[in-house]
């Protein structure tokens, strides 16, 4: 299933020449890419909320009846009354300007809200991701290095069973094994109450509570990286450049480390770019579980109201941030690997 | 004459299918969960009556761990959790097969549009699997449901509409495979317009490989069923396994460590999910031969 960028290798089909040209020929293609998904990902944001639900100040007011001034009201002060095409006008002079409106709940910029937040969240989503792709890649290559053995059998049955599971789930049961019962850890949040004083404490306080958030979201998201690494390694496995390492008496570990796996790292980098949506998805329900201040809680906490405004900023905000991630990966993928830069 | 061969054929090619089927032990494991959870969810209505469900006629207290009247214990309202366990079975099979067979119907005709019109139309659809491939899915499902009107439909509406980008890779990826074959040029100077060639020669080719994916997909789909009813976007008048613990979480049963309410709703997804896992693997190794060297 591991797809590698066919743009990249149709450039280099089309300019075997001239590489340099060929280069900045991709370069600018995939930031091209990026940007047609980050424009689709702002009309989407404007649609969603404006066209689909009908009368937005109706999914606003939903359970809360309000009388028909008020909505009138509402309605100006959102510039729904406005026709279609001059909201879509303002909405995109906004976004240039980096407004994302006013949210409802807390009377406050949107995008003031979002950047508050999102320091947490890149801490946990970072450190999980980091966790996983080190651990997946890891157990992934031993399990296909001895395929078919107990180690494989378990590794794989293991990564099977936890990729079922919902991580929301664990995280719900990990609260109540380890924070309530054990007392282990906190129960939720990222800092202690009334905070502690010095900067390794306060260092220490937060690693403390990243402990059960963090590896609730690497127990469900580093199976997909094991199950990835083991089926390109497994792939790289019947190749003739390992006959000849073990050939020049190469030991077996060597073999793996050095010639192998490597080999077999760079199909499964791209995947991993391409999955940080799903870590990203992931942090919305753990954040929930733990109370993580971050910006899938925010997003809850906008969805129970609905706050409108906030939804449409996180939305636009997490969608970008993952395009841009993938952006990246396309970018570092034809870097780093010689076999899609030139043939 | 010629369709008795037809038929003969095809009960020979079932019968291969059949054993190559049977000779995958997890596979079958498999099957047979999902059989044993498909007759709780048909015959849930007839063991648990629906008074057993209705917060106004709970007898239980609350919160009261498993005993001989309540095998799981009770919830928050004094409900049995056996029951409501039971009775979540039918919306997280519903949802879960629902939003697959959307998201795989949107998949494949978008997969089989791009691959055999190509062109400018190509590239669009491509570029929008892509965009829709890279967004990250849970979080567009959120905002639609929090956009539409509250319900199951709902729901079913915005797994299916997220999840059809890497059906529409797979099955535009085979269709490519199987439109060079030599009996498409064939059909076509034959007088085989777009539709025929599509339905009659691609379609086929392609549904084995497609039916494989979709029921690993149906195990993702009830993942996202419940993580959408967790967050409180499941229609509140239905019983599902996401909305039960989402009532545990509100209702403070993890500080009385409740565990009877949190271990049946989930342990029962992940049996669900599992066997869903199971099956498509099993069906991914007997339908595409090249993975059966390479397990």
């Amino acid at each position: 299933m591991s797809e590698l960028p066919t743009t990249a290798v149709t450039a280099d089909l089309a300019e075997p020449s001239r590489r340099g040209r060929g280069t900045a020929a991709f370069v600018l293609r995939t930031l091209g890419g990026g940007l047609v998904s980050v424009g689709l990902i702002v009309v989407l944001g404007f649609f969603l909320f404006r066209v689909l639900p009908g009368d937005p100040v109706r999914t606003m007011t939903r359970d809360r009846p309000g009388n028909p001034e008020q909505l009138a009201r509402l309605r100006a002060e959102f510039g729904l009354d406005r026709p279609l095409p001059a909201q879509f006008v303002d909405y995109l002079a906004d976004m240039a300007r980096g407004d994302l409106g006013t949210s409802y709940v807390y009377s406050r910029p949107v995008t003031e809200i979002i950047l508050g937040r999102l320091g947490p969240t890149v801490l946990l989503t970072g450190t999980a991701l980091v966790v996983s792709v080190a651990l997946g890649l890891w157990l992934g290559s031993r399990a296909a290095w001895r395929h078919g053995s107990v180690f494989d059998r378990v590794a794989t049955g293991t990564a099977l069973v936890l990729w079922s599971v919902p991580t929301f789930w664990l995280g719900l049961i990990a609260l109540m094994v380890f924070a309530v019962g054990l007392d282990l850890f906190p129960t939720g949040g990222m800092t202690s109450p009334g905070g502690v004083d010095g900067f390794v404490p306060a260092v220490l306080d937060v690693a403390h509570h990243l402990v059960l958030p963090c590896l609730t979201m690497v127990a469900v998201v580093y199976a997909q990286y094991l199950m990835v690494m083991r089926s390109s390694l497994l792939e790289e496995m019947a190749a003739d450049y390992l006959t000849t390492a073990r050939a020049k008496g190469l030991r077996e570990d060597l073999v793996r480390r050095r010639h192998a796996v490597p080999n077999a790292l760079l199909p499964t980098i791209t995947i991993i770019f391409l999955h940080v949506g799903l870590v990203v998805a992931g942090a919305v329900t753990v954040e929930t579980v733990f109370s993580w201040p971050g910006l899938g809680l925010l997003t809850y906490q906008a969805l129970a109201v609905p706050d409108i405004p906030l939804l449409q900023g996180t939305l636009i905000t997490l969608s970008v941030a993952v395009v841009l991630m993938n952006v990246l990966a396309d970018l570092g993928y034809r870097l780093v690997d010689p076999r899609v830069r030139a043939s | 004459m010629t369709a008795a061969i037809a038929w003969r054929r095809r009960r020979l090619a079932a019968g291969r299918f059949a054993r190559a089927y049977l000779a995958q032990p997890p596979g079958v494991v498999g099957a047979a969960v999902l059989l044993l959870v498909l007759l709780v969810a048909l015959a849930a209505p007839l063991v648990v009556p629906p008074e057993h469900l209705s917060v106004v006629d709970a007898t239980g207290g609350v919160l009261v761990p498993p005993s001989a009247e309540f095998p799981l214990g009770t919830d928050e309202n004094g409900l049995s959790v056996l029951a409501l366990t039971l009775t979540g079975t039918r919306i997280s099979l519903l949802v879960g097969v629902a939003a697959t067979v959307l998201s795989v119907v949107i998949g494949t005709v978008v997969g089989m549009v791009a691959a055999h019109f190509g062109g400018w139309l190509s590239a669009v659809l491509l570029r929008l699997t892509d965009f829709f491939l890279v967004l990250p899915s849970l979080v567009l499902a959120i905002v639609l449901s929090t956009v539409l009107e509250r319900g199951v439909l709902t729901i079913i509406v915005a797994i299916g509409v997220t999840a059809w980008p890497s059906t529409a890779r797979l099955v535009r990826a085979q269709t490519l495979t199987i439109e060079a074959r030599p009996f498409i040029e064939r059909a076509q100077v034959l007088g085989g317009g777009h539709l025929h060639v599509l339905g009659r020669h691609v379609l086929p080719a392609v549904l084995p490989l497609v039916l494989a994916s979709t029921t690993l997909a149906v195990g993702s789909a009830i993942v996202a069923e419940s993580t959408l009813s967790f967050l409180g976007l499941g229609d509140p008048t239905t019983v599902s396994w996401g909305g039960m613990l989402k009532s545990a979480l509100d209702s403070g049963a993890i500080t009385a460590g409740a565990w009877w309410y949190l271990l049946p709703p989930g342990l029962a997804i992940v049996v669900v999910v599992l066997g869903f896992t199971l099956v498509g693997r099993a069906l991914e190794i007997v339908v595409n031969p090249t993975l059966q060297a390479r397990r």
